[in-house]
């Protein structure tokens, strides 16, 4: 029975990641249009969106090869697996034991490599430019992410999210400068992974700036939603980790009641609106990088987590 | 163990080198003068924190010296000269950024490495503040090797002293009459080469250092 309800669990987890990662995105064009005293569309507009593209039909370049059409739907399930793994309303969900962080970084290098590779596929100019320039920011912004996965880890003894979550919720944390440095890494991280604004803008299709649209500009209908709704859930991702890694509090541990759960899920959205916001805020006040300093602005987060793994050492050991 | 003294004392130190890999990172000079009064504050919070720690009260004479001196005027008189001195506002490396971010992170390693073998019988907090202060010294050392212009080596020479004062305060027991002594020809190697920066400038009409080799006939 327990075994039933365990699964039932992560099986409403992983539907939940899929069903708002829209809304997230709704959600964060709403506050940038309000914070620019437009109307903007309504927050359900992406869901609509989505929508009408599964309605029509999928046109195919002549050269595309099989790849081509699988793309979309491997890095769908590569992030989406790894956005169920990560615990967001309820810590020691049935598969905690394999919500590694080291798992979860190497799935989205996945669906980015296939993403890549599709970008490069058809054979056109902006696919292998895209493609390029998504392995640019890759080369920085993924050792800075696993410093800072070492970081946490060190810290906390352990790579899964659940006892990660458990130990930052637990008073023996201290004040640590690793975990400020490691805090606005990950932040860093995030915004050129997902595409924002300092590092990409996703609003725009004006060649010089763009990277993550130019590898997906030959896709249509159905391909285009599963790459569209990977992005999405990209994002939930990412403020899912640091909310589950930084802000662990109202999340409800195993075994606990429905009561406990239902307080999880009420402090995990108010978690992510508050990260929709402050994201919107940042983005509405600061302006697009030139793509050749975007290695210097990773550079930083690299240079922040190494730092932070650095002063581990030297700090009290817990 | 040491709770919360140790962990804010962990707090600043960090701050401080992470200030130090930031004059580093920076490549505007009005910039690197505000980075370098942030050091120069967290220093003096740093050190007025030890004076706390250690119940020490004369340590706070030395937090009201790097404060006003370091803090105040200093970086204003530095931001004077390089306004009167009309050089250029970005600053030319011999490294770029980059390489330079990832020596300063191995520098930082490496007194890690060092220190904490050889203070393994001194208490933790002395052992960091150690580990903290020698790696804010080869930070300010190699932002005097990698930059071509002279007022932003000045700011690394003035970098490299305050990892002295911290080191210094770190240490239990040192006398005032030596800090003091410290912080004052620190003041007066500034009054000096602020006189030669303006030497340079006259002589050569650019306090790019490369201008001297050329005097020299090291460079054609």
């Amino acid at each position: 029975m327990a075994m039933i309800a365990a699964l039932a669990i992560q099986l409403a987890q992983m539907t939940l990641v899929v069903a708002i990662a829209p809304l997230l995105l709704g959600w964060v064009r709403t506050i940038k249009a309000r914070v620019l005293r437009r109307r903007g569309p309504s927050p359900l507009q992406p869901y609509r969106d989505l929508l009408r593209l599964i309605r029509k039909e999928a046109v195919l370049a002549e050269n595309a090869s099989w790849l081509f059409r699988v793309v979309p739907y491997v890095t769908f399930a590569a992030i989406w697996v790894a956005a169920a793994l990560v615990p967001t309303f309820a810590s020691g969900l049935l598969f905690s034991w394999s919500a590694d962080m080291i798992v979860i970084a190497a799935l989205l290098g996945t669906g980015r490599f296939f993403l890549a590779l599709a970008g490069m596929d058809i054979g056109t100019s902006f696919g292998g430019l895209g493609s390029s320039r998504e392995m640019m920011i890759a080369s920085v912004a993924e050792p800075a992410m696993i410093m800072v996965v070492f970081t946490v880890s060190l810290l906390a003894q352990t790579t899964q999210l659940s006892s990660i979550a458990a130990f930052m919720a637990g008073a023996n944390v201290g004040v640590r400068v690793s975990l400020a440095l490691v805090l606005v890494a990950l932040l860093v991280v995030a915004l050129a992974e997902n595409a924002r604004i300092p590092v990409d803008n996703p609003a725009t299709h004006l060649e010089l700036t763009m990277v993550h649209e130019a590898m997906v500009l030959e896709y249509s209908a159905r391909h285009l939603a599963m790459i569209e709704l990977a992005a999405a859930l990209k994002l939930v991702l990412y403020l899912s980790l640091i909310a589950c890694v930084f802000v662990p509090w109202g999340m409800a541990a195993a075994g606990d009641g429905i009561v406990a759960y239902l307080g999880g899920l009420v402090a995990y959205a108010i978690k992510l609106a508050v990260g929709g916001v402050l994201l919107a805020l940042f983005e509405t006040s600061i302006a697009k990088m030139r793509v050749f300093r975007v290695p210097e602005f990773l550079g930083v987060a690299l240079m922040l987590s190494l730092l932070a793994v650095l002063l581990l050492f030297v700090s009290r050991s817990p | 163990m040491a709770g919360l003294p140790y962990d804010v004392a962990h707090l600043l130190a960090g701050g401080l080198v992470l200030l130090s890999l930031m004059l580093l990172y920076q490549d505007r000079m009005y910039a690197l003068l505000s980075v370098f009064a942030a050091h120069a504050v967290i220093l003096s919070l740093a050190v007025a924190w030890q004076a706390y720690v250690q119940s020490a009260p004369h340590l706070y004479i030395t937090a009201l010296i790097a404060l006003l001196f370091k803090g105040m005027i200093i970086p204003v008189a530095l931001h004077r000269i390089v306004q009167q001195l009309g050089v250029g506002r970005t600053i030319e490396a011999v490294v770029g950024v980059g390489p330079t971010i990832l020596l300063g992170i191995a520098l930082i390693a490496l007194s890690i490495m060092v220190m904490r073998p050889v203070t393994e019988q001194a208490d933790v907090l002395t052992r960091e503040d150690l580990a903290f202060a020698l790696s804010v010294v080869l930070l300010g050392l190699l932002m005097m090797v990698t930059r071509r212009n002279a007022v932003s080596q000045v700011v690394g020479f003035m970098s490299l002293e305050n990892g002295l004062i911290f080191a210094a305060t770190g240490a239990k027991g040192m006398p005032l009459v030596v800090e003091i002594s410290v912080a004052f020809s620190v003041l007066i190697a500034f009054i000096v080469i602020g006189i030669f920066l303006f030497r340079i400038r006259e002589r050569f009409d650019t306090v790019e250092l490369v201008a001297l080799d050329q005097s020299r006939g090291e460079q054609p």
